[in-house]
C-alpha cells in the first residue's frame, strides 16, 4: 500500500489547499466544492489531506467511528470498547450508487436467512468524523445529493425505512468536484456547500514542469518522496492543531461583522448561509494565519471561495463569478 | 538482446503511422508498465480487433473482461444472494475489481457514468490493473466517459485498417523490458519538453503529461536502452496526439520555440549529445497523428469531441411512483421488496420445512421481489435557430438569449438543451445536448450569422438530434425559430422553389415530435404556417420577440 500523495508536494492550486485546510480546522464551514478541469488534483488534495491530519481516536470496530464507548450505538452489537487510533476516514462516494448503500437499510442477508432485523449501516456511517469525497458530484442523481446535504449539514443521519427507525451521527466534512461543461449543480445545492473553488490546469510550462516532476518521483520512489515532504507535511500538521485550539479565542468586532454583512447584501445573495459561513471561514483562516482578531484582510481573502456559487446566476454575464465577488468586495472594503 | 528484434523498434516513426503497429505497441507498454493505465481502442468487433486482442495473452493470461451492463456486485463483490439462501449461510461473491490484471471493457461506448466511475477509482488506487477500452461506436456523440478516456494513456482507432495489411510485428520479451524499466533514467529536461509539447498542442490535463514521460522509459526498457530520440518521439505520439486540441503553427513555432532563451535543447547538448532531442522532431511526431478532424476543424468542435457530456447520455431513470414490486435479481439500481418477497415465500413455507436441514425461514432467490418505480424522462428541448442573413442579427441574439434563460430557468425541471443552426448552405450542431450553462455560452458567443436560409438541412439535423436523443431515452421537443424563406434546397444549391418543398417533405418526418414552429419574422409567413401544418407542429408568429418574451413563449407552448 503506498502513502497518498504529501498534502505540502500538491504544486500550486493555493485557492483548493487553502478551503480545505479551512474546514479542516473548522469542519462546521461545510464542505468543499472542487470545480474545473480534470487531472488537477482535486482527489489527490483530500486523501492527501486527510492522511496529514492527526489520528483519530475512535472504537475498534466502530461502524460509526465513536470517540467514547458510550457514543457507540446499540445497533452495532459491539461487546468490547477497546480505543484504537486510525487515520481519519476517507470515504468515497461512486456515481451510480444506490440509496441504500448511502444511507445504510434493512441488513439483507439476515433478514432472509435468519429472520432478523439488524441495520447495515451505510457509507455515511463510515464517512463520521472524517472526509465524504464524490467525484463528479455534477452527475451524481439528484435524490442523493439532496440526502446528502441534509445530512452534511445536520450532522445525523435519519433511517426511516423497512420497519426500521435508526439515527446516527454523521458528521462530516463533503468534498465535491467536478467539470461544470458536463453539466451543473442546481443553485439549491450549490449554496449548501460551504466553500467553493474554481481549479484549472496550469498555464504556464514552469507549473506543469514542476507537477510532472513530483508526480514523477513520487510513483518511481515512494518512500523516499515521503521523506522528503515529511516535514513540510508536519508543519501544516502543527499549524492546522494550533489553529483549532485558536479558533474559539479569535474576535470578530461589529466592524467585521457590518462588513460581511454588507458583502452579502451587496452581492444580493439569497439566505443568511452566506454570511455565516463568510465570518467562519474568515475565523478559521485568521486562526491558521495565527491572528488573534478577524480583520478586512481575512475577509478579502476568503470572500471569493465563501460566496462565489451563491450569486444569483445572470445568464448574460459573461464575467466569472469569482470576479463579480472581487469587484464588490473592493468597492464594499474600499 | 536488443538486436535479436527486427528492424522496426530502431525505425519506430514511420511504423507508428500504422494503427496496427500502434495498438500493438501500446500493448506491450502497458505490459511492461501497467501504470500507463490502459488502452482505449476504437475499432468495430471483427477480424482486425481479434487479432489485437489476441496479443493480450501478453498482458495477462487470463484477462478478466468486462460489460457496461454489470452490475456493483459483480464488479466489486458483495453478498451473493441466490447462494446465500440456498445454502443457509453467508455466501460472498468475489468482485472482478478485486485482482490485479488486464481489464477487458467490451462494449466501452454504452459505459454509464456510475460503471466509469468505479473503473477510475479503481485505477486511481492501485497501479496493477490496465484497462483496455474496446469501444464500437458508431455515431457521433458515442463514446467513452471522458473521466476515463482521461486515465488511459494510449488510443488508437483501428477502424480503417484492413486485415490483410497488418504488418508482422516483433514479440519483445516483456519479462526483461519489465526488469529493466526500474533503471531506465530520463534526461532531466524531458519532462520540460513534454509540458512544452501539452502547452503547444493545447492540452490540459497534466495526466497526459505523466504519461508521456512514463510511455518513454517503458519504450526504452523495451529497446534495452537509455531514453533516446526514437523512445521520446514514440511515446508522445502515442500518449499527446488524441488529446491535441488544437495545432500548433509548425513553421513560426519552430522559430520562436529556439529562439528565447530556453537553454536546455541547445546548451546541454555538449556533455551528453545523445540525450537532446530537438522538440520540432517532437511536435512533428505528435502533428503526424492528429485526428484528420482536427486539422481542418475549428477547436470548439473538439472539446466534445473527446468523450460526451456523460450526463447526456444517463437514461431517464430518476426515482418516481411506486410501482407494484415484481419477482427478479437485486442488481445495482435495484432494492428488495421485503414484505413482498415474504408474502411470495410464504405459502412454500410447509413444504420447504420438509425437506430443509435448517431452521427459519425458507426463502429461495425465486421469491425475490423488487421495488419499481415508474421512471421520468429528461426532456431535450432542440432549438433550430435561423442563423441565416434573412433573419437579422438582432433577432439572433434575442434567440441566443432565449436560449441562455430557458437553460438557467430549466434546473428545476432538468430540461437538456441542444441547438442547431443553419445558414449559408448547411446546418450545424452548435451545442450537443447538454445541461451545462458554462458550455451553452461558450459555443453561443460564436454563433455566426448571415448567408442563405437551408431550412430543409436545419431541420433535417434536429430530427437526426431527435433520434438519438429518444434512443437514449430522453424526450426530445423542437422549436424552430426562423422567418421562414428558405431558399436553400436541401443538396446546398441556391433554388427558391426547391427550397421550400424539401421543408415540406423534411417536415412530415417530424410528425410524432413535439413541434413548436416560431415565426419570427416582420410579418407572419404562409410558408412557415404550411410547413407547421404539414408537420403537425404548434405555429406562433412572434415578430419582435425578446429574449425574454421568446424564451417564456416556448416554455408555455411546450409545458
Amino acid at each position: 500500500m503506498t502513502h497518498p500523495f504529501p498534502f505540502s508536494a500538491i504544486v500550486g492550486q493555493e485557492d483548493m489547499k487553502l478551503a480545505m485546510i479551512l474546514t479542516a480546522i473548522d469542519p462546521s464551514i461545510g464542505g468543499v466544492l472542487a470545480f474545473g478541469d480534470r487531472g488537477t488534483g482535486k482527489s489527490t488534495a483530500v486523501r492527501a489531506l486527510a492522511a496529514l491530519l492527526p489520528p483519530v481516536t475512535k472504537v475498534d470496530g466502530c461502524p460509526v467511528n465513536s470517540a467514547r464507548p458510550e457514543d457507540v450505538p446499540e445497533w452495532a452489537g459491539l461487546k468490547d470498547y477497546r480505543l484504537v487510533e486510525a487515520p481519519t476516514p476517507v470515504v468515497d462516494l461512486p456515481l451510480g450508487v444506490t440509496e441504500d448503500r448511502v444511507t445504510g437499510a434493512l441488513d439483507i442477508e439476515k433478514a432472509l436467512t435468519l429472520g432478523e432485523k439488524a441495520f447495515e449501516p451505510g457509507l455515511l456511517a463510515r464517512a463520521n468524523r472524517g472526509y465524504l469525497y464524490i467525484d463528479e458530484v455534477n452527475l451524481l442523481e439528484d435524490h442523493v445529493v439532496d440526502l446528502l446535504l441534509d445530512v452534511a449539514q445536520s450532522g445525523e443521519n435519519v433511517v426511516e425505512r423497512e420497519g426500521l427507525s435508526i439515527r446516527h451521527p454523521a458528521r462530516f466534512v463533503l468534498v465535491g468536484s467536478g467539470n461544470p461543461e458536463e453539466g451543473e449543480l442546481r443553485p439549491q445545492l450549490l449554496d449548501r456547500f460551504g466553500l467553493s473553488v474554481e481549479v484549472t490546469s496550469p498555464r504556464d510550462v514552469e507549473t506543469r514542469v514542476e507537477v510532472i516532476r513530483r508526480r514523477d518521483a513520487y510513483e518511481r520512489d515512494n518512500s523516499a518522496f515521503m521523506l522528503r515532504w515529511q516535514a513540510e507535511d508536519a508543519a501544516i500538521r502543527e499549524r492546522i492543531v494550533a489553529a483549532r485550539r485558536a479558533i474559539a479565542e479569535i474576535e470578530a468586532n461589529d466592524r467585521v461583522l457590518t462588513d460581511v454583512a454588507e458583502i452579502c447584501l451587496a452581492l444580493g445573495s439569497d439566505g443568511l448561509r452566506g454570511e455565516l459561513t463568510l465570518l467562519k471561514a474568515a475565523r478559521a483562516y485568521a486562526a491558521w494565519r495565527d491572528d488573534t482578531a478577524i480583520t478586512r484582510t481575512h475577509i478579502r481573502g476568503v470572500s471569493a471561495m465563501a460566496l462565489r456559487h451563491r450569486l444569483r446566476r445572470d445568464p448574460l454575464d459573461e464575467a466569472g463569478s469569482g470576479t463579480r465577488v472581487a469587484r464588490v468586495v473592493d468597492e464594499v472594503l474600499a | 538482446m536488443v538486436r535479436e528484434w527486427p528492424g522496426w523498434w530502431t525505425r519506430s516513426l514511420p511504423d507508428l503511422a500504422d494503427p496496427f503497429a500502434r495498438a500493438a505497441l501500446a500493448l506491450d507498454l502497458l505490459a511492461v508498465d501497467p501504470g500507463l493505465g490502459g488502452l482505449h481502442l476504437r475499432a468495430r468487433a471483427g477480424p482486425v480487433r481479434d487479432r489485437l486482442t489476441a496479443r493480450l495473452g501478453h498482458l495477462d493470461e487470463d484477462a478478466q473482461r468486462l460489460h457496461p451492463a454489470m452490475t456493483d456486485t459483480a464488479l466489486l463483490g458483495g453478498l451473493d444472494l441466490a447462494a446465500t439462501l440456498a445454502s443457509g449461510h453467508r455466501v460472498d461473491s468475489k468482485g472482478v475489481l478485486g485482482r490485479p490484471g488486464a481489464l477487458v471493457l467490451t462494449m466501452a461506448e454504452r459505459t454509464p457514468p456510475g460503471f466509469a466511475a468505479r473503473l477510475c477509482a479503481r485505477l486511481d488506487a492501485s497501479r496493477d490493473n490496465v484497462v483496455i477500452a474496446l469501444d464500437e461506436a458508431a455515431a457521433e456523440g458515442e463514446g467513452v466517459p471522458a473521466a476515463l478516456s482521461d486515465r488511459l494513456a494510449f488510443s488508437v482507432d483501428l477502424s480503417g485498417v484492413a486485415i490483410g495489411a497488418i504488418p508482422a510485428l516483433p514479440e519483445p520479451n516483456l519479462a526483461d523490458a519489465r526488469r529493466r524499466l526500474a533503471r531506465v533514467i530520463a534526461p532531466a529536461d524531458l519532462p520540460l519538453q513534454i509540458a512544452e509539447l501539452t502547452m503547444a498542442f493545447g492540452i490540459d490535463s497534466p495526466r497526459a503529461a505523466l504519461f508521456a514521460l512514463r510511455a518513454a522509459r517503458a519504450h526504452a526498457a523495451l529497446r534495452d536502452m537509455s531514453i533516446g530520440s526514437d523512445d521520446v518521439e514514440a511515446a508522445v505520439a502515442l500518449t499527446l496526439a488524441h488529446r491535441a486540441t488544437q495545432v500548433p503553427e509548425l513553421e513560426e513555432e519552430a522559430e520562436t520555440e529556439s529562439a528565447p532563451p530556453q537553454d536546455p535543447p541547445q546548451d546541454q547538448s555538449g556533455p551528453d549529445g545523445e540525450d537532446d532531442i530537438p522538440q520540432e522532431m517532437l511536435i512533428a511526431a505528435v502533428a503526424a497523428l492528429l485526428p484528420p478532424d482536427l486539422l481542418n476543424a475549428t477547436p470548439k468542435v473538439l472539446r466534445g469531441a473527446t468523450g460526451d457530456g456523460a450526463g447526456a447520455m444517463r437514461q431517464g431513470n430518476r426515482r418516481g411512483r411506486p410501482l407494484p414490486s415484481r419477482p427478479g435479481r437485486p442488481g445495482s439500481g435495484a432494492r428488495i421488496d421485503i414484505v413482498a418477497t415474504l408474502r411470495a415465500a410464504a405459502p412454500w413455507q410447509t413444504i420447504r420445512k420438509a425437506t430443509a436441514r435448517r431452521p427459519g425461514l425458507q426463502i429461495r432467490a425465486a421469491d425475490l421481489r423488487l421495488h419499481r418505480f415508474q421512471d421520468t424522462s429528461d426532456r431535450l428541448v432542440i432549438f433550430a435557430v435561423d442563423a441565416s442573413g434573412s433573419s437579422a442579427l438582432a433577432r439572433l441574439a434575442e434567440a441566443k438569449g432565449a436560449v441562455e434563460y430557458l437553460l438557467a430557468e430549466a434546473y428545476a425541471r432538468r430540461d437538456h438543451v441542444c441547438l442547431v443552426a443553419f445558414r449559408g448552405t448547411e446546418a450545424e450542431v452548435l451545442l450537443p445536448p447538454t445541461r451545462s450553462l458554462v458550455q451553452t455560452k461558450r459555443r453561443l458567443a460564436e454563433l455566426p450569422g448571415g448567408g442563405g436560409t437551408p431550412l430543409a438541412a436545419g431541420l433535417q439535423l434536429a430530427a437526426q438530434e431527435a433520434r438519438t436523443a429518444r434512443r437514449k431515452g430522453m424526450d426530445p421537443v423542437l422549436c424552430l425559430l426562423t422567418d421562414g424563406r428558405a431558399n436553400i434546397a436541401l443538396d446546398g444549391t441556391a433554388d427558391r422553389q426547391r427550397a421550400p418543398q424539401d421543408a415540406l417533405t423534411i417536415g412530415k418526418t417530424l410528425i410524432g415530435l413535439q413541434t413548436l414552429v416560431i415565426d419570427c419574422g416582420t410579418r407572419p409567413s404562409a410558408s412557415l404556417k404550411e410547413l407547421a401544418d404539414t408537420s403537425a407542429a404548434q405555429y406562433l408568429a412572434l415578430p419582435r420577440a425578446d429574449a425574454a418574451r421568446l424564451s417564456r413563449a416556448v416554455s408555455d407552448a411546450l409545458g
